[in-house]
């Protein structure tokens, strides 16, 4: 019983912050679908889910979304064999290489593309632009990265002598792959699947580049929706359909991915040479890094570009506000807010995702104190199933009256962040805490150190590292972080991936290089925090 | 000979594990490298096996070099210290994988799997998954997959190591059956002098990567290269120069540099022409197990029948028992 009491003391400040930034927002922009004049009115939303351009939208979800996961797992998996059990020349630069897509903030992945395949782009002559498979191609780049670091992680951890136990047998390394390697991989897979066709239907800032109104998924109607239509109801209704279809996607990754004792699985295959046979594997993984590096230099090169040849002036533009009053501040003030957004975002991911993964990690003695613990696991991932334009709006229309009144705090905008970030977090920290054979922890009990002795000789040790990276993690997806920053940021105080939208939907050339550079300098700035992030993982432990 | 290693070198970048390796097996033997850990015993199976390249020499089975044949080729079966069966399979699927790799027609495997795991003595484990079996179970079914395809030559790495004292002994009895059933030659490494005398016929004791000796597993037994090689194989002191000549000369024996003494080398007799003071006394369920001072010796183990009254500060008469102790040809400075 006291063990509970403690718990819930625990729990309870991750859990209201998360019940005043997340619930009581969320529940506030459901409120506005099945709420009319104060009574309860589910009929006006089924009404909306029954409109044709609603099914459109949802059936262009599932298919973009559904070939993109397919893709991005195709070309996932030889990469992730290539660079986590090949010891090829260079892998630990190619793996953060292939990282960056994932951090780079949404809205510089679309300008890329749209540099891309746009008119007198390298590719412009496929005609792509603006066109589904330009929106299906954007979903993959970002994606494959998520492919590659589970199932590369897991491929990793993989004991090796099953394998060698059925080559010994006379299995062909193709039969081992078949009837060994890919049935131990299958969690990995299906989990790395799960969470990429979840990315891929929530996917906001890309799918509003590249796609505009023309091609909407359910998340950017949602957005259209609330900003121009300003259909409240209609956009409740496809939050709500959003939420039901992703946590029921998401509790599913959970059960495939469930290891039945996460300690035992912690050993790190040493990387073997790369052999001949090799070669297609190998060959593979470059074409991959190729097809991940075209937009990128695409989009360092169209920055680059001047009238006259090539020059730093769209760079230098930075300074200013752009033409025709294209903003109300100069973009580098935009980028030192989105810095000091992201110092503020970080920090309060942090510290709630440590406590969160605390709990959730430490060893229940009793069965109510297991559900206790699972439920608030749930409770705690909530965020990851719910878009950040519900979010965003739903901070909009709730916390605008006393006592929370957040209009004018500067603390919104990270707050928001924070919360987008907190799952990353918890899902970097709890496998590795999980890790911890809880005889160790007794151990240093029985040796007469306090729990919070403990926690400082035990748990800390192996967990500092990993900490550092969340933080850089969290940073990273908070300095790229769009979808509820569109909404919250005001005009005279935007984000850099704010201004970047802007600069692309106002007239004029040089707004547009400005945004190309902007791009640049947001996907550097997040580059460098990744890099240093891989710099402190921990082999053998997934981030996703 | 069946399978013949040549000047077998292992070298990972300066450190070699396996140094200078020459061994010989002939058909239907069992041959037991024995070592510590750390040996380089581990690696010169996982040679054999074709998991680890050969630095230098060769290995070649039925006068075949096996230099370009990789593993799944070479018709060979390694059974891992922890048996490493397919979690995701059945027990039935797990011993049927190498027969359903060769395609063989499925009413075949049904009978073949069931002849196996009866032979096992595992009828009716085939639903299970591996997760469910105990240590031994597991260990037996891994063996079973090995035998399968009847593997021109079965490679066993600490077979029997994970499992418990009682379970250990049974089920080497069984696996010696098996092997010497199925006619099936085969090479086993261990740390475990128990665990290589109770399957092999055939001995060779691995040291930094060397075989030190190799022979007859009585011949090696009875006589131990070095005193380092008779401690490893279980006897319990190593005894030099004037308590040496003691023990022998009360053996009745010639008078040698060293000898190696088992902790039943001594007897309390009443017959006996030594003798002793005791300095400990331990009752186990065989014998009486004592430490004894000898004049001129020291300490020294001895042993004496359960029911004799003997306490610690008595004064024993003990003799020397000449097969329980070997005469070491030449000696190791401590």
């Amino acid at each position: 019983m006291r063990r509970i009491v403690g718990l819930l003391a625990l729990a309870a400040g991750p859990v209201l912050v998360l019940g005043v930034l997340f619930v009581l927002p969320v529940s506030g922009m459901l409120a506005e679908g099945f709420v009319v004049d104060g009574r309860l009115a589910p009929g006006a939303v089924l009404e909306v889910l029954a409109r044709p351009r609603v099914h459109r939208v949802a059936w262009f979800t599932v298919w973009t979304s559904g070939t993109a996961t397919l893709l991005a797992v195709v070309l996932g998996l030889p990469a992730a064999y290539a660079l986590h059990r090949l010891a090829l020349p260079g892998r630990t630069a190619v793996r953060a290489a292939l990282l960056v897509p994932f951090v780079l903030p949404t809205v510089v992945v679309g300008v890329a593309f749209r540099q891309l395949l746009g008119e007198g782009g390298p590719l412009g002559f496929l005609g792509l632009d603006g066109t589904p498979v330009a929106i299906v191609c954007g979903l993959v780049f970002f994606n494959v990265a998520v492919v590659v670091r589970t199932v590369g992680v897991a491929w990793e951890s993989l004991d090796p002598r099953p394998a060698q136990a059925a080559a010994a047998l006379g299995a062909s390394p193709r039969q081992v792959l078949r009837t060994v390697t890919l049935p131990a991989l299958r969690p990995a897979i299906v989990g790395a699947a799960s969470i990429v066709f979840l990315f891929c239907a929530t996917a906001f800032g890309i799918v509003l580049t590249l796609g505009g109104v023309r091609h909407a998924t359910v998340e950017t109607e949602i957005y259209l929706l609330t900003t121009t239509v300003f259909d409240l109801r209609a956009a409740a209704a496809l939050s709500v359909l959003q939420i039901v279809v992703v946590v029921g996607l998401l509790a599913l990754a959970a059960r495939l991915r469930a290891t039945p004792d996460p300690t035992a699985q912690r050993a790190v295959t040493p990387v073997r040479a790369v052999r001949s046979g090799d070669a297609p594997v190998v060959v593979a993984t470059l074409l991959v890094l190729g097809a991940m590096l075209l937009p990128i230099l695409t989009l360092v090169a169209g920055s680059l570009s001047v009238d006259d040849g090539w020059g730093l002036d769209n760079y230098r533009a930075l300074t200013t506000a752009g033409d025709n009053q294209a903003l109300l501040v100069p973009v580098t003030t935009a980028l030192a807010t989105s810095l000091r957004t992201a110092v503020d975002a970080t920090w309060m991911a942090l510290l709630v995702g440590v406590l969160v993964s605390v709990i959730v990690t430490r060893r229940s003695h009793s069965v109510v104190e297991r559900r206790v613990r699972s439920s608030l696991d749930g409770f705690f991932m909530l965020p990851l199933g719910v878009s950040a334009v519900t979010l965003g709006f739903g901070f909009l229309i709730t916390l605008d009256q006393p006592p929370l009144d957040l209009r004018d705090s500067p603390l919104l905008v990270p707050m928001a962040q924070a919360l987008v970030a907190l799952p990353l977090v918890v899902r970097t920290l709890t496998p590795v805490l999980g890790g911890i054979d809880d005889r160790q922890r007794q151990a240093a009990a029985s040796l007469g150190a306090s729990a919070w002795r403990t926690l400082l000789t035990v748990d800390l040790p192996v967990a500092w590292k990993p900490m550092l990276a969340a933080s850089g993690f969290a940073f990273a997806a908070s300095l790229g972080e769009f979808g509820a920053t569109s909404f919250l940021a005001r005009d005279e105080n935007p984000t850099l991936p704010v201004v970047i939208f802007r600069l692309i939907g106002h007239p004029g050339e040089m707004n547009y290089g400005m945004a190309l550079a902007a791009s640049v300098v947001l996907a550097v700035a997040t580059a460098v925090v990744m890099l240093a992030v891989e710099r402190l993982r921990v082999p053998g432990v997934g981030a996703f | 000979m069946v399978l013949r290693l040549q000047d077998v070198t292992v070298r990972y970048g300066e450190a070699v594990a396996v140094d200078d390796v020459t061994l010989d097996l002939a058909p239907g033997q069992v041959l037991a490298v024995l070592g510590p850990s750390g040996c380089g015993k581990s690696t010169l199976l996982r040679t054999v096996a074709g998991l680890e390249p050969l630095s230098a020499g060769s290995i070649s089975f039925d006068g075949t070099d096996l230099a370009g044949t990789p593993t799944h080729k070479r018709g060979f079966a390694l059974m891992f210290q922890d048996g490493q069966l397919f979690a995701h399979l059945s027990v039935a699927r797990n011993v049927a994988y190498a027969l359903r790799l060769r395609r063989t027609p499925s009413a075949q495997v049904a009978a073949r799997v069931e002849e196996l795991l009866a032979l096992v003595g595992l009828s009716g484990f085939g639903d299970r998954l591996p997760g469910t079996l105990s240590g031994g179970e597991r260990q037996r079914v891994a063996l079973a997959r090995a035998l399968a395809v009847e593997p021109r030559l079965i490679l066993l790495d600490e077979p029997l190591s994970a499992l418990d004292a009682t379970l250990r002994e049974r089920l080497a009895g069984d696996l010696r059956e098996i092997l010497h059933a199925a006619g099936t030659t085969a090479l086993l490494v261990t740390h475990d002098h128990e665990e290589a005398f109770a399957l092999a016929d055939r001995l060779a004791v691995m040291r930094e990567g060397r075989v030190v000796q190799s022979g007859g597993i009585d011949e090696v037994w009875r006589e131990p290269l070095d005193e380092d090689t008779a401690l490893f194989l279980g006897y319990a002191r190593v005894l030099r120069d004037h308590a040496a000549r003691l023990v022998l000369q009360a053996a009745g024996l010639p008078p040698a540099p060293a000898v190696a003494v088992r902790r039943s080398a001594l007897v309390v007799d009443d017959s006996g022409p030594v003798r002793a003071s005791v300095d400990s006394a331990r009752v186990t369920p065989e014998q009486v197990r004592l430490v004894v001072q000898v004049e001129g010796v020291g300490a020294v183990d001895a042993v004496a029948a359960l029911g004799s009254r003997v306490a610690p500060g008595d004064e024993v008469p003990v003799r020397v028992d000449v097969t329980r102790l070997a005469v070491l040809p030449i000696t190791t400075a401590p």
